[in-house]
C-alpha cells in the first residue's frame, strides 16, 4: 500500500488506529472460517463514525477495496480480507446510545456486543431476541451483516425484524439515514435490503433496535429419542398441533458427546435429543407443555426431563450453544454447515447425510435448530491426513447441494460470504443473482464495499445481464473482475 | 388506426385478444385515463407485456383488486394497466412447514380460506381482504393491528417472484422461513407500491389458526389515560395479539385489546388486565362481538368521499399527543375527526367536513408535527383537488438520492407507476 495512503490513514484514525505491521495484521486475516486466508494491507480501527465515513471516503475516491469488520467470528468468510483491502474494525464503536424502554428501542454503535443488549435491558425486563450462539462475543455490527438468528428465531425472528432503523456509510462516503425509530417509514424498505447484505452495501454505524418484553414464564424441556427419525417426528407433531415453542433445537449422538465433554450438562445420551423451550403466560405454557410431553413420549420418547431451575436451563443451553466448539473435543479439525430444509423434509434428509457420512469414510454430528429446518451438520476431520480436508469439503457441500435439493438454502443464519459463493448459482439462476446485483450497482457501482462475497461472480455495475460479455473498462484494462 | 388501437392489436399477440382490452372511466387513477387492460395468464405472458412495454415506452400501473389504486401521488402517465386478475391460484400450502405460496391476483380471503382448512393463516388483517389481493396488499405494505403480535408484510414474507420491466424473471428468498442467501428482495419489493417490477406470486411463513380468541374493550377516560394504559399492557407479561385505541369527534376513546390461545390462559390474561385497569380507574369489558372492534379501521373509509384519510406512523408513547393534536387542530379549524391507531404506532386518522382548502391547512399542520415528533403522515385518500397539491408523501425521506438509484436501475425507462411513489419515484 502506498505510503501517501497510509498517511492518510494516520491521519484520521491516528497511530493508534492504524495497523500495517504484518505480525499484528495477521489477526485480521481471517474469520471464524479459518481455512480462507488473506492478509490484508492495513487495518483501521475508527473511533468515531467520523472516522468511519472519512476512510470509507478515502477508499471510494482511490478505489480502494475495504472490508468491514467485528468480532470476526463469522462462519462464512464474511469478513475475509481481499487482497490490497482496508480491513475496517468496527470494534471501537462500541457505545450503548440510547435506551427508550417506553418504546422498547435501543440505539447503539456496531461495535456493541450482542449480549450486551439485553445485560442493558434485563434489569427493565426486557431483551434483545436475536441470539445467535456467538452472542456473548459477537457484535450487533456482524449481525446485521449476517442477519443472525438463533435458537429463538423460530419464534421471535431474525436479526432483519429486529432492526428498525440504521445510520450507514455508504461505498461512496455519503452518510444514508435508512428507516428510523417509528415503523414504517414512507419510501423502500433499505433497512429490509440492508440487514442481511453482508457488508456489500455499506457499513452501519447506528442502530436502532426493537428489544422484547421477557415473557411470564420459560420452560425447557429434554427428550430422549431412539433415533432422529422420532425425534423429528415429533417436532412435526408439535407445530401440527399449533404449537409454536420459543426454540426446538436436536443433537444425535455425537454431538451430544462432544457437549458433553466440554460443559457436562447431564444430558441424557440418546440417537436423538430435542431441547424444547416453551414461553409466555404461565397458564399457557404450562398448558402446552404437558401436551408437548404427550407428542414426544407418543413419539418414543423414553426420558423427559423439564429443567427444574434456571441455573438447570442455563446449562441446557450452554451445552447447546457450546456444540460447535465443543467437536474439538472428538475430533482435531471440523467444518460446520448451515443448510436448510423445509422441516417435513428432515428424516429423509438426515438418512442422505448419513449415507454421504459413510461413503466419505467421515463422522457427521447433527445439532440444528429443528423447529425451523436449520441444520448445523458438523463434518469431523483431521487436516494432517492427508487429503482429508477436500474430502471433508467435499462432503460438506454435499450436504448443501441435498438441502437445496430438498427445497432449501445453502445458508439459514451463517452468509455466503466467500464460502458459499459457488453455491449460490446452485440455489438461484442468473437473472435472479442478475437481479440481486441490481441492488449492489445502485449502493457500490465500484464494487469496494467487501467485494468478491456472497455473489459467484461479480458483474460490473454497467455490464448488460445475460451471457458473459467483458466490460469496455475490462478490455481496455482499466478494471478487472474480482 | 388510433394508437389505442395499435397497442391492442399488439398486447393481443402476446396475451390473446380476450385478454387485451380497452378501459372504462372506473379504471381512471387519480384523473389519468389509461387507455388498455392486459390480464395475462402466466409469468412468461406477464414478463413479454412488460418487455414490449419497456421497449415502446409505455407507462404500466400495475392492479391487483384495485382497492387502492388510488394510494400514492397521482401517477404522471399510465397508459397500460396490467392487471394480476388472472393470476389468482393458492400455488401451494406446506402446512407441515407452514409455508404458502400464491400468486399475486389471489385475494387475501381465498388464501386464508384455503390455509385455514390445516388450521393456519397468513397472520395478517388487511382493508377489504375479500378483495384486496397478495401482490396488492405487498405493494402498499397493508397490515392491521394483528402486526402487534406476528410483524408486518416484510416479517411474513420469505420468498418472492417478480418481473422487472425489461422481462426479466426473478426470484428471490425461497420456501423455507430460514434463509439468509443472497439480498432480501421480498423485503424491498414490499411497500415498493409497485415501482421496481411487477410480483407475480409469493410465499409466506403462516400462523397456526387460535383455538380461541377474546376482545376487552376499556373506555379510557382521556388520551393520556389510555396510552399509560397501552404503555402498561405493553410493558407487562399480558401477550395480546393486538392492540388499538379509537377516537373521535364526540365519541368515547376505547382500547380494544385481544387475546388469543386456550380458554384458560385467556381468562388468567384478562384477569390480570382487569386488575391494571382497575388500578387505573377504569373498567374492561369483553366484547360482544370478538371481530367487531377491529373493523374500526375499514369503517374510516366510508362515507363521505370528500375525506381524507391518512396513516400515521408514530412511537407507542406518541398516541396521547397525537390524539391531543389532532383534537387541538380540528377544533380550530372545525373539522370532524376520527382514528385508530394500533399499539407499535401506527395509524389511520380521518379527517372530514369544511372544505378542501380548509383540509389541506389541517393535513399540513398535523404532518409538520408528526416530522417535527420524528414520525410521517402519508395521505392515502382525499379528494382530487387536494391531491393535487399536496405530495402525499411528506417530506423527502433521508435516504431518497439511494432510492432513487435503486429504482433506475430496476426500472431505468421509468415505466412502472412513474411518479407515484416518494420523491417522485
Amino acid at each position: 500500500m502506498k505510503n501517501r495512503i497510509i498517511d492518510e490513514l494516520r491521519d484520521i484514525v491516528g497511530v493508534h488506529g492504524l495497523i500495517v505491521e504484518p505480525d499484528q495484521l495477521r489477526t485480521y486475516e481471517c474469520d471464524g472460517l479459518t481455512n480462507f486466508r488473506v492478509m490484508p494491507s492495513a487495518v483501521v480501527l475508527p473511533a468515531s463514525s467520523e472516522q468511519v465515513q472519512r476512510v470509507v471516503r478515502m477508499c471510494h475516491e482511490e478505489r480502494i477495496p475495504f472490508v468491514a469488520r467485528g468480532s470476526g467470528t463469522g462462519l462464512s468468510g464474511g469478513a475475509l480480507p481481499v487482497d490490497g483491502c482496508i480491513v475496517i474494525s468496527l470494534a471501537r464503536l462500541n457505545r450503548i446510545l440510547h435506551v427508550d424502554l417506553p418504546n422498547a428501542r435501543v440505539v447503539v454503535e456496531p461495535g456493541v456486543i450482542n449480549a450486551a443488549v439485553t445485560q442493558r435491558v434485563a434489569p427493565h425486563g426486557y431483551f434483545y431476541a436475536p441470539d445467535p450462539s456467538s452472542q456473548s462475543v459477537c457484535t450487533i455490527g456482524g449481525n446485521i451483516a449476517e442477519n443472525s438468528g438463533g435458537a429463538h428465531c423460530l419464534k421471535y425472528g431474525f436479526t432483519v425484524n429486529h432492526v428498525l432503523g440504521l445510520k450507514v456509510v455508504l461505498p461512496n462516503g455519503e452518510l444514508a439515514e435508512l428507516g428510523g425509530m417509528a415503523l414504517d417509514t414512507p419510501g423502500y424498505d433499505l433497512p429490509g435490503i440492508f440487514v442481511g447484505s453482508e457488508g456489500t452495501l455499506g457499513i452501519a454505524i447506528e442502530v436502532t433496535l426493537r428489544i422484547v418484553k421477557r415473557p411470564e414464564a420459560v420452560q425447557t424441556l429434554l427428550a430422549a429419542f431412539n433415533s432422529p427419525d422420532e425425534a423429528g417426528a415429533a417436532v412435526s407433531d408439535i407445530i401440527a398441533r399449533g404449537i409454536l415453542p420459543a426454540a426446538i433445537e436436536m443433537m444425535d449422538r455425537l454431538a451430544i458427546e462432544a457437549a458433553e465433554a466440554a460443559v457436562h450438562a447431564h444430558y441424557p445420551m440418546c440417537d436423538g435429543l430435542l431441547l424444547v423451550e416453551l414461553d409466555g403466560p404461565t397458564a399457557e405454557v404450562d398448558l402446552l407443555m404437558q401436551e408437548v410431553k404427550a407428542i414426544c413420549s407418543d413419539c418414543g420418547a423414553w426420558e423427559l426431563r423439564l429443567a427444574q431451575s434456571e441455573a438447570e436451563r442455563t446449562v441446557v443451553w450452554k451445552g447447546r450453544k457450546a456444540a460447535f466448539a465443543a467437536m474439538g473435543r472428538i475430533s482435531p479439525d471440523y467444518i460446520v454447515q448451515d443448510g436448510v430444509i423445509p422441516r417435513t423434509a428432515l428424516p429423509r434428509v438426515l438418512r442422505d447425510i448419513e449415507a454421504l457420512s459413510a461413503a466419505a469414510g467421515l463422522r457427521v454430528a447433527n445439532v440444528f435448530h429443528a423447529g425451523d429446518g436449520n441444520l448445523h451438520p458438523l463434518v469431523l476431520y483431521d487436516r494432517t491426513i492427508a487429503g482429508q480436508e477436500h474430502v471433508a469439503e467435499e462432503l460438506s457441500f454435499a450436504i448443501l447441494k441435498l438441502c437445496v435439493d430438498a427445497g432449501g438454502s445453502i445458508t439459514g443464519e451463517h452468509g455466503v460470504g466467500r464460502e458459499k459463493q459457488k453455491f449460490m448459482s446452485v440455489m438461484f439462476a442468473e437473472p435472479d443473482l442478475d437481479t440481486m446485483q441490481l441492488v449492489r450497482c445502485a449502493f457500490d457501482p465500484y464494487h469496494l464495499s467487501n467485494p468478491d462475497k456472497v455473489f459467484p461472480r461479480t458483474r460490473l455495475c454497467a455490464e448488460k445481464p445475460g451471457r458473459y460479455e467483458p466490460h469496455p473498462l475490462e478490455t481496455a484494462g482499466i478494471a478487472e473482475l474480482f | 388506426m388510433t394508437q389505442s388501437v395499435l397497442l391492442q392489436a399488439e398486447l393481443s399477440a402476446l396475451v390473446g385478444a380476450a385478454h387485451a382490452s380497452a378501459t372504462s372511466s372506473d379504471d381512471m387513477v387519480d384523473g389519468l385515463q389509461p387507455q388498455l387492460i392486459v390480464e395475462p395468464g402466466d409469468v412468461d405472458e406477464l414478463s413479454a407485456v412488460l418487455r414490449w412495454a419497456n421497449d415502446a415506452g409505455v407507462h404500466v400501473l400495475p392492479r391487483g383488486g384495485g382497492t387502492k389504486q388510488g394510494w400514492g401521488n397521482a401517477p404522471h402517465g399510465g397508459e397500460l394497466i396490467l392487471s394480476t386478475r388472472r393470476l389468482n391460484q393458492v400455488l401451494e400450502h406446506a402446512w407441515g412447514d407452514m409455508t404458502a405460496s400464491a400468486q399475486a391476483g389471489c385475494t387475501v380471503e381465498a388464501f386464508n380460506l384455503r390455509l385455514a382448512e390445516h388450521g393456519q393463516q397468513l397472520a395478517l388483517d388487511p382493508l377489504w381482504p375479500n378483495q384486496a389481493t397478495i401482490g396488492g396488499v405487498l405493494s402498499v405494505n397493508d397490515s392491521g393491528a394483528l402486526r402487534l403480535r406476528y410483524g408486518s408484510l416484510r416479517d411474513l414474507i420469505i420468498g418472492i417472484t417478480i418481473v422487472l420491466p425489461d422481462g426479466t424473471i426473478a426470484r428471490s428468498g425461497g420456501k423455507v422461513v430460514k434463509n439468509v442467501a443472497g439480498y432480501d428482495l421480498p423485503k424491498l419489493l414490499t411497500g415498493s407500491f409497485g415501482t421496481l417490477g411487477v410480483i407475480v406470486d409469493a410465499t409466506f411463513r403462516l400462523y397456526p389458526l387460535p383455538h380461541a380468541l377474546r376482545t376487552v374493550t376499556i373506555n379510557a377516560p382521556n388520551a393520556a389515560l389510555a396510552n399509560e394504559l397501552l404503555l402498561r399492557v405493553l410493558d407487562s407479561t399480558l401477550v395480546p395479539v393486538s392492540m388499538q385505541l379509537r377516537a373521535g369527534s364526540g365519541r368515547p376513546l376505547q382500547l380494544d385489546i385481544c387475546f388469543v390461545g386456550s380458554t384458560a390462559a385467556i381468562n388468567v390474561q384478562t384477569e390480570q388486565l382487569a386488575r391494571l385497569c382497575l388500578a387505573m380507574g377504569c373498567v374492561a369489558e369483553t366484547a360482544a362481538d370478538e371481530l367487531v372492534p377491529w373493523q374500526a379501521r375499514e369503517a374510516l373509509w366510508a362515507g363521505d368521499s370528500g375525506a381524507v384519510v391518512c396513516k400515521m406512523s408514530l412511537l407507542p408513547a406518541q398516541q396521547a399527543l397525537l390524539v391531543a393534536e389532532v383534537e387541538r387542530l380540528t377544533t380550530a379549524l372545525r373539522l370532524q375527526w376520527e382514528l385508530v391507531t394500533q399499539a407499535v404506532g401506527v395509524g389511520t386518522v380521518r379527517l372530514a367536513g369544511a372544505n378542501d382548502q380548509v383540509l389541506m391547512v389541517g393535513l399540513k399542520l398535523l404532518r409538520s408535527w408528526a416530522e417535527a415528533q420524528g414520525g410521517s403522515l402519508v395521505v392515502l385518500a382525499a379528494p382530487t383537488t387536494v391531491k393535487q397539491r399536496i405530495d402525499v408523501w411528506g417530506q423527502a425521506p433521508a435516504a431518497l438520492p439511494v432510492m432513487r438509484r435503486v429504482k433506475e436501475h430496476f426500472d431505468p425507462h421509468g415505466i412502472l407507476n412513474p411518479g407515484r411513489f416518494v420523491g417522485g419515484i
